[in-house]
């Protein structure tokens, strides 16, 4: 299945968002469903082999957009001569917007092969949240194959470079070095926000990257305590402080 | 000649400046001589020949700690002074100096030694003159740098390209055939500092055994007995040292 | 490889360098005081996902500066890019550091950043050496195995002869990524591997906290 989706904000004369674009192809369909939040609401099981979804994000200068979804991605194995599934998003911030996307985790079920790419621009002055969650396999199910390449730029330089691979095919990615035979974890980028470091309790860290921005990295055996710990650095009113 | 030692008194960048390529390279471009490669452009900045460095070894429990203290007491108000420390530093450690030693947090640094001590003082002296050059970095020109090693056997001794000088710390409670023994610490270290002499009696050390012993095995080089219960500035350590730094230094 | 020297490329590569590698454990230390690593099977657990993540990126970026000596700078920003935590960042500029000190000494060396991350350092190294980058990415992938495995030995008291096959047994695949690595040595610096391994990353920043370790990462 191949399908392309596009949602661009742009700020009106009342101080709001509007959604100049909102174009929606199955199963990526996005619907409105707040002032500035857009949902992608399931449009069938998936992503399965073979897949080629693209979303493309623009939130123009001074806008505000925050993209949840209604359920997990569950990404699922299919028929074996397809390539990988494959979740391509780009998004642009401009300056003085704000991005949050925080959707639903993707889930690696069994026999999946899957590979996100995100490409974030946010220009100097924009305002960013990008989380991702993944769980390893449904409950007692082995994990597939995913990939989450994701790279994050802002104010023209790469802000943050990561490619997390899990499953049967990335060596040692249930080991002590990667997930340390945790199921589930989370992160969230945050840009240009920072704070200084802290880590714990558990398999927790919140890291001041090398440009203006921070990473939060959850762990865990399920998805519940990496939940508890990233949600509250997701809400809504916690003061984004500009550095 | 260890690099360190070609630089000294060199008016030349300080590692906080950021460094910039005086001219450009082309991406095509091979890596080259520089005009002068004998001349390391990365040492930090020295207004002056740089901080004498004196180690100080020993083995485990022999009072290094407890020495380094008495030297920073004594030596501290009129030395620009910092210590770098390789033993498994606490907190509590650096609260002993702080106690004991009149010496603020930010003139101590540790190294950490991954369970190798004395690689970290001989073989691979790297992360030793990082902190080095850190202290002197960030607290300015320093006349004095003490570098204690974690606590070894009687082989561990310091680089020289780490050090200047060393002071190697025994105590009469290891028994007073320890200098007998012999071992590079003993046998060639600038300064033998046998530590405990009020333990002597109770021990059943013999200090006159010692130090003949220590001067059969170390011919001209010094040997001095302490008890800092009895001599909280480490006297004959103390003044030592001032006589290194004094010799070192050309008075102004 | 053909025309490098072997005999440069061992000199660089040997464990007994100097350049400051005995103090880290790669961030063994952490996972074994969080209790996930007390035997062997764990360690090559441990040192086959450090190898597919921190390894593949070492060498890549080892093997692009070897390449491109001139390109430093934005290469060091790579790997800032590719590392997140703050600790892991320290550690890597503080051995990219000291293998620049040793280096001066053994090679004429082009002027660079005095604290670059060491894979780049590693790079520009190689390069000074007189060795390419598919040398320069074979070091810095051995480099991130054997590291922490000595630190193994250190920490758990494991036989060293264990220790050492598997050491042994990962060769094959530290060449092939070492090999990967050196074909992408031409790529655009985003291009570049990202693999990265989150409890790298966590157990890097908890350990920083600690009041008494034995390693400095």
């Amino acid at each position: 299945m191949k399908a392309f989706s596009r949602v661009v904000a742009e700020r009106d004369n009342l101080g709001g968002t509007r959604l100049t674009v909102l174009h929606s192809e199955s199963p990526l369909l996005l619907r409105r469903t707040g002032p500035t939040t857009v949902h992608l609401v399931g449009g069938g099981a998936g992503p399965l082999r073979g897949d080629d979804l693209r979303l493309d994000i623009a939130v123009g200068p001074g806008a505000t957009l925050e993209i949840r979804s209604v359920a997990a991605q569950l990404a699922l194995p299919g028929r074996d001569h397809l390539p990988p599934s494959r979740f391509e998003i780009t998004a642009t911030v401009a300056a003085g917007a704000t991005l949050r996307w925080h959707p639903e985790p993707m889930i690696a079920a069994a026999g999946c092969d899957h590979h996100t790419i995100t490409r974030v621009d946010v220009a100097e002055g924009g305002t960013l949240l990008w989380r991702d969650d993944l769980v390893c396999g449904r409950h007692h199910e082995d994990s597939g194959n995913v990939r989450l390449d994701t790279t994050i730029r802002y104010a023209g330089t790469t802000l943050y470079r990561h490619d997390l691979a899990v499953g049967p095919a990335a060596p040692g990615w249930s080991g002590p070095a990667i997930l340390g035979g945790g199921r589930a974890i989370g992160t969230i980028v945050f840009a240009p926000d920072t704070m200084p470091a802290t880590s714990g309790p558990g398999d927790y860290a919140l890291m001041p990257l090398a440009g203006p921005g921070m990473l939060a990295t959850a762990i865990a055996d399920d998805i519940r305590p990496v939940q508890a710990a990233l949600d509250p650095l997701c809400e809504p009113t916690r003061a984004l402080a500009h550095t | 000649m260890h690099p360190e030692n070609s630089v000294a008194g060199g008016a030349l960048p300080h590692p906080s400046d950021g460094y910039t390529i005086p001219h450009t390279h082309g991406p095509e471009e091979v890596p080259h001589t520089h005009p002068d490669p004998g001349v390391d452009p990365h040492e930090p900045l020295t207004t002056g020949p740089r901080a004498l460095r004196v180690g100080i070894g020993g083995p485990v429990g022999s009072g290094k700690t407890a020495l380094v203290a008495a030297l920073c007491r004594a030596l501290g108000d009129e030395l620009r002074l910092a210590v770098v420390t390789n033993d498994i530093y606490t907190t509590e450690d650096a609260d002993f100096l702080l106690r004991n030693g009149v010496l603020p947090a930010d003139r101590v640094r540790a190294v950490e030694t991954g369970c190798c001590p004395h690689t970290a003082i001989r073989d691979d002296i790297s992360a030793n003159l990082d902190a080095v050059e850190d202290l002197e970095a960030s607290l300015g020109p320093l006349d004095l740098v003490l570098v204690e090693s974690g606590g070894d056997n009687l082989t561990a001794t310091f680089s020289k390209g780490l050090i200047d000088q060393q002071i190697f710390v025994v105590d009469v409670a290891g028994g007073d055939k320890v200098p007998r023994k012999g071992g590079p610490g003993v046998t060639t270290a600038d300064l033998l500092v046998i530590n405990k002499t009020d333990l002597a009696p109770m021990v059943g050390a013999d200090l006159s055994v010692m130090d003949h012993d220590a001067k059969a095995r170390r011919g001209d080089l010094p040997t001095v007995f302490l008890s800092l219960v009895e001599d909280r500035n480490a006297t004959p350590v103390a003044d030592w040292i001032r006589t290194l730094v004094a010799t070192r230094v050309p008075a102004a | 490889m053909s025309g490098m020297s072997l005999a440069t490329l061992l000199v660089l590569a040997d464990g007994r360098l100097p350049s400051g590698g005995h103090a880290h454990s790669g961030g063994l230390e952490a996972q074994v005081s969080a209790g996930r690593v007390r035997d062997l099977d764990a360690v090559a657990d441990f040192l086959r996902g450090k190898l597919a993540t921190s390894g593949l990126v070492s060498a890549a970026f080892a093997a692009a500066a070897c390449a491109h000596p001139s390109e430093w700078a934005a290469l060091d920003q790579g790997l800032d890019s590719r590392t997140p935590s703050p600790a892991l960042r320290k550690a890597s500029r503080a051995q990219g550091r000291a293998l620049l000190r040793a280096a001066r000494a053994m090679w004429t060396m082009p002027l660079t950043g005095r604290d670059l991350h060491q894979p780049v350092a590693l790079g520009v190294v190689a390069a000074a050496a007189g060795l390419g980058p598919a040398a320069a990415a074979v070091a810095a992938a051995h480099g991130t195995t054997s590291g922490a495995a000595s630190a193994a030995v250190r920490l758990l008291g494991l036989d060293p002869y264990a220790v050492h096959g598997l050491l042994a047994r990962l060769a094959p695949e530290c060449d092939r990524i070492a090999a990967d690595a050196a074909a992408r040595a031409d790529d655009p610096v985003d291009d570049l591997p990202a693999a990265g391994a989150p409890l790298l990353d966590i157990g890097a920043e908890l350990h920083a906290t600690w009041e008494v370790r034995l390693f400095a990462s």
